[in-house]
């Protein structure tokens, strides 16, 4: 699917400090509807930073962040608005325990959305037969394996019809059995032409699926470039070091 | 032993009894009660204390027990316990001095609490939704005219209740109030907004740094001294108000330990789906947080149960203090051992019950949390 020119996401100028620490600097990046972006770097680098941002887990002091039409300033007035359109997938996927896999899926689509219960249900079925686990309906996020507990994650997320989703780290915390079964997931969320941010290091998922890697390090954006020339003909030193490092082993 | 001896091939061993020693009632004792030298010692000596006190006690509560009616000390005539005292004066102890022809209200409003809390907490009992509106609901409105009077009914004034009745009318309104509000300090401890904060902190360590019998003292004799002339609360439904206060602050504190074991990540998880801050909180931190804090509440609880015995100081006479006063009319003189052994078997009957229940729905909520 192509990528259009409108623009969904648009960060402007955008700093952001921990105390005296200077995380982000000077962000510019505009993503467009239906595009892909990977974005790697150092650990410390800033880029769970920068997503997070996006869905205002994180505040910032200074620039503009604008998604979906819907401007995030420095005092997050809308922050509600935006956290509807935008899904968000973590590290430690951060089901809900108490709940079972189904109701952490219908929970936000019924109590956000205001949907009818028996609508959010087959909703959420349909989304976990796409993620390959309609079986695990009933179960609680505690009896499932890593890799399926973050496909429910993924499941969630799409359950509110995000506009955009983030991915934090997704297979960071797996077992390296179970990342191809997340990564297969992600593939197949990318062929249906949802606009993707990408925190990860799978360099292989970065080839196969991404319109543009972002290298990022001290905070700031690097270089970026579409996958092929990224990886075959890196511009920076630093982005050299850094691939050097995670490609030769 | 021929089964052990004999060789199978691999991947066709069929599965056997474990030896006759590690089942049934002889393997027990030999894990549970003398699985080393010590244990042998520890079981033995237990054994003889067993030996020591509960025969005797069995013997004073039951077998040379006075189990007949009779209206004085003299109709104790064995040396056991004088179960004819709690007989005679068991009006008394169970509703103080309530009218005894109003005396079926008590009965119709506790009963009608047992019915509603069973229909509640049994887990196979449906329409849980209705039972929990009419006991929060309707049920309190209901118990205040059956047991104060009022729409027709008699009135009785609270300076006439006592005995269990008083017992149960003081924690009941304490427990049921006092959760909610403390979950609302929790809640306000932790808040962004400084003023909320900042009060809720206040409150806490105010109340409690207070003895309660001071709390109760306050209310009763010092409370009414800043109110206008001819203006006056109800001088139990103050002591209720403090004991609810007293017994939030705690458990808001236990509370908030439940809520600082919820991870980042659930509220970020909560966040990032869109949830305000009170569907967040009412969805997904607090029923993990006062799961994990069921312990601390019931002790609590009980703890609020135990306290109700104070309103003896500021002139209300609950279960305790009438057992006492029993003890101390001339015609029952020497009779404090009985009025203490059976106010500790009802204390001790609800106190268990709580306990158990809590134990009940800690398990019946584990859903594999812990990773």
């Amino acid at each position: 699917m192509q990528v259009s020119d409108e623009v969904m996401i648009s960060m402007d100028a955008v700093h952001k400090w921990y105390g005296q620490f200077h995380v982000l600097k000077d962000i510019n990046l505009a993503v467009h509807k239906g595009e892909r972006i990977v974005i790697c770097g150092p650990s410390g680098s800033g880029k769970s930073t920068l997503i997070r941002c996006i869905n205002a887990l994180e505040e910032f002091q200074e620039g503009e962040i604008v998604v979906d039409g819907i401007e995030l300033g420095p005092n997050l007035r809308r922050v509600d608005e935006v956290r509807r359109e935008v899904g968000m997938v973590f590290q430690h996927f951060n089901l809900f325990p108490h709940l079972t896999v189904l109701e952490n899926l219908t929970l936000a689509p019924i109590w956000v959305r205001k949907m009818p219960r028996a609508k959010a249900e087959e909703a959420a079925m349909l989304y976990l037969t796409r993620v390959k686990i309609p079986e695990q309906a009933k179960k609680y996020p505690g009896q499932l394996s890593g890799g399926q507990q973050q496909r429910v994650a993924i499941a969630r997320s799409l359950c509110m019809n995000p506009k955009v989703m983030l991915f934090d780290e997704p297979t960071s915390a797996l077992d390296p059995e179970m990342i191809k079964e997340v990564l297969d997931v992600m593939i197949e969320l990318a062929q249906s032409g949802m606009t993707m941010i990408c925190v990860t290091h799978e360099m292989g998922f970065a080839r196969t699926v991404a319109h543009r890697v972002i290298f990022m390090d001290q905070g700031e954006i690097i270089e970026q470039n579409e996958p092929e020339r990224f990886f075959n003909n890196p511009q920076s030193e630093r982005t050299k070091l850094f691939l050097s490092q995670i490609l030769h082993h | 032993m021929a089964d052990i001896a004999q060789r199978h091939e691999p991947g066709h061993h069929p599965d056997m009894a474990p030896p006759a020693s590690e089942i049934g009632v002889i393997g027990w004792l030999r894990k549970n009660l003398f699985s080393s030298p010590l244990n042998t010692v520890l079981t033995l000596v237990a054994a003889y204390i067993i030996y020591l006190i509960v025969p005797p006690l069995i013997d004073w509560a039951i077998i040379s027990a006075n189990w007949g009616e009779g209206t004085s000390r003299a109709a104790c005539v064995k040396s056991g316990a004088c179960w004819t005292m709690i007989r005679a004066r068991f009006g008394l102890l169970m509703y103080g001095f309530y009218p005894a022809d109003l005396r079926w209200r008590v009965d119709l409003t506790f009963v009608t609490q047992f019915i509603a809390m069973a229909a509640l907490l049994i887990e196979n009992v449906p329409y849980k939704k209705y039972s929990a509106i009419f006991l929060f609901c309707i049920y309190p409105i209901v118990a205040f005219f059956l047991l104060y009077g009022g729409l027709g009914l008699q009135h009785v004034d609270t300076s006439q209740w006592g005995g269990l009745m008083l017992t149960l009318v003081l924690s009941t309104t304490g427990i049921v109030a006092s959760l909610p509000l403390g979950v609302l300090l929790a809640l306000g401890r932790r808040s962004n907004l400084p003023v909320i904060r900042l009060l809720s902190i206040g409150f806490i360590e105010f109340v409690r740094g207070v003895p309660l019998i001071s709390v109760l003292f306050m209310a009763s004799v010092v409370f009414p001294l800043f109110l206008p002339e001819g203006m006056n609360f109800n001088k139990l439904l103050r002591a209720m108000a403090g004991i609810t206060l007293f017994s939030a602050a705690y458990i808001a504190e236990v509370v908030r330990g439940g809520l600082q074991a919820i991870p980042k990540g659930q509220y970020e998880g909560a966040m990032s789906l869109g949830l305000n801050y009170w569907k967040m909180n009412l969805l997904i931190v607090l029923p993990q947080a006062l799961r994990i804090s069921i312990p601390g509440i019931v002790n609590s609880f009980i703890g609020l149960f135990m306290d109700t015995t104070l309103v003896l100081i500021i002139g209300q006479i609950e279960l305790l203090g009438m057992a006492q006063s029993s003890a101390r009319d001339p015609n029952w003189l020497g009779t404090i051992n009985t009025a203490l052994a059976f106010v500790s078997v009802v204390y001790f009957s609800f106190c268990f019950s709580m306990s158990r229940y809590s134990q009940y729905l800690e398990r019946k909520l584990e859903t594999g949390h812990k990773r």
